[in-house]
């Protein structure tokens, strides 16, 4: 165990210390601090008001952006280090290959959601300051939402990273996975499907695989249990199960998606040649 | 302690190792010499179970090096041609070092002042911000430090200036003793006072395999 904290610990240590660490944390700081200054905590829209309007900006936007943000840093922590020989050296101390692996995921998952975290905490801390109403659940959702999330594609980036031989081949990868998960999500899906004709069951079914729609449908779903502000997909998933059944879902599904993905990485990285 | 029988490696269509049969025994000291792409560089990656072999197997003291690489690699130290860009600080480094294989931090230093480098001064500094013979010299340092039984140069002495070359031949006989060593060169005159037995390699196969006086 204590060589998967090692590993764990140097790649925090690591990552904290690299300039996407600083562009990453000054993205998602940055948001909230932008929402402040432009005062939506003071505007209405839809009904949403306050703190609440401001986590659910910050998390529309989180969605669309944190996913490619995981990727393309993550994705080529093993290629990369395969690609520079590091992995020939690290490698050559007795370290297990499960240690290693997992040990890079984990110090990778702390980098990558600690950010994201004390942006949502420095908002609630400067909205108790101003003496807005927190919203407690809404703050523990999206906490739970973004976990899950980070958890999905840092599987994905690692699964990428365990096949692929060159950093450059895992990001073009990582854009497209990127990509493709955000047009099969609600309108763009359903705009498409419906032009195809396009049985409803399937586009439903679709979009439930699709982890960036769950985050989506259940972030929102907390405040507008009608789905005014999303699209028909959305309405759909809403219609068919219960509201306390989808959030839950929306957490495990992706999380057991992520570790499904980070362990298949881990058995490719096993069974491959090492450099 | 290191059985090499029928080892076949294949990239592709390219045969890297051909049913190469080897071995090597306490108190060897090996060059291991051969044209670009004769099969030297994936024979070491195969000994450290890097590659999973086509045919044939490798065996270090009995062991597989794929399937048993942590108690295989506990016996054998590597210091790579090119020192890799690792972006951890020198203490970090040795903390890896330190904790994953037990090298004492302290005998790290000690070889590293034998070899004319001073740690201390730069303990916060990333490795790879080092100059090409500080970072081999820190290798060098780290490969001595593990003590082990095995111990695999590629190319080693590629970035040093003639007196680090000098300690480190002089620290490399002082700790020879019951040891394998293995020079992957293209100089065998560097290396030519070190060992006792030489290879040669071409088209993944050994076309000869010479013992000779240290």
């Amino acid at each position: 165990m204590k060589n998967l904290y090692l590993i764990a610990y140097l790649d925090l240590k690591e990552s904290i210390r690299a300039k996407w660490f600083l562009v990453y944390s000054l993205v998602f700081g940055g948001l909230i601090a932008l929402f402040f200054i432009a005062g939506v905590t003071e505007s209405q829209v839809m009904g949403f008001s306050g703190l609440s309007r401001l986590l659910l900006m910050y998390i529309q936007i989180t969605i669309v952006i944190l996913p490619i943000f995981i990727l393309i840093t993550t994705v080529r922590s093993i290629s990369g280090d395969r690609d520079s020989h590091i992995l020939e050296y690290m490698l050559s101390f007795p370290i297990s290959l499960k240690q290693y692996y997992w040990g890079k995921i984990i110090g990778r998952f702390i980098t990558v959601y600690l950010p994201v975290l004390f942006a949502m905490i420095i908002a609630v801390v400067y909205g108790a300051i101003k003496g807005a109403a927190i919203p407690w659940s809404i703050f523990f959702l999206y906490t739970g939402l973004l976990f899950a999330m980070s958890a999905t594609f840092l599987g994905i980036a690692f699964f990428i990273s365990s096949f692929v031989k060159s950093s450059e081949v895992a990001l073009g990868i990582s854009f497209f996975i990127w990509i493709f998960l955000l047009a099969f999500i609600d309108i763009a899906l359903i705009s498409l499907m419906m032009q195809q004709r396009v049985d409803e069951g399937i586009i439903i079914l679709i979009s439930l695989m699709n982890p960036m729609e769950i985050f989506r449908v259940a972030a929102i779903s907390l405040f507008d249990p009608q789905l005014t502000v999303m699209g028909p997909v959305a309405f759909y998933i809403l219609d068919s199960v219960s509201q306390s059944t989808f959030v839950l879902l929306s957490i495990a599904y992706p999380l057991i998606l992520g570790l499904l993905f980070a362990f298949l990485g881990y058995k490719i990285f096993e069974k491959k040649d090492l450099v | 302690m290191i059985k090499v029988s029928n080892l076949t490696k294949k990239f592709g269509a390219h045969v890297s190792l051909d049913d190469v049969n080897c071995e090597f025994n306490k108190n060897e000291s090996i060059a291991l010499m051969g044209a670009n792409g004769a099969g030297k560089t994936t024979l070491i990656r195969s000994i450290m179970g890097y590659y999973h072999p086509d045919q044939g197997e490798v065996l270090i003291n009995e062991l597989n090096p794929v399937k048993e690489r942590v108690a295989v690699l506990n016996h054998i130290s590597f210091v790579p041609q090119l020192p890799p860009p690792i972006k951890l600080s020198i203490e970090e480094l040795m903390q890896y070092i330190s904790v994953s294989a037990q090298v004492d931090k302290e005998l790290i230093k000690h070889y590293a002042n034998e070899m004319k480098l001073d740690i201390n001064s730069n303990l916060s500094k990333s490795f790879f911000k080092l100059s090409g013979g500080m970072k081999q010299k820190l290798l060098i340092a780290i490969s001595l430090a593990k003590k082990s039984d095995i111990i695999i140069y590629d190319e080693p002495t590629a970035n040093l200036d003639p007196k680090a070359r000098d300690d480190f031949y002089r620290l490399l006989k002082q700790n020879e003793e019951e040891k394998v060593l293995l020079f992957v060169t293209h100089r065998l005159e560097e290396v030519k006072d070190l060992v006792n037995r030489q290879i040669y390699m071409d088209l993944g196969k050994i076309v000869s395999d010479e013992r000779v006086e240290g």
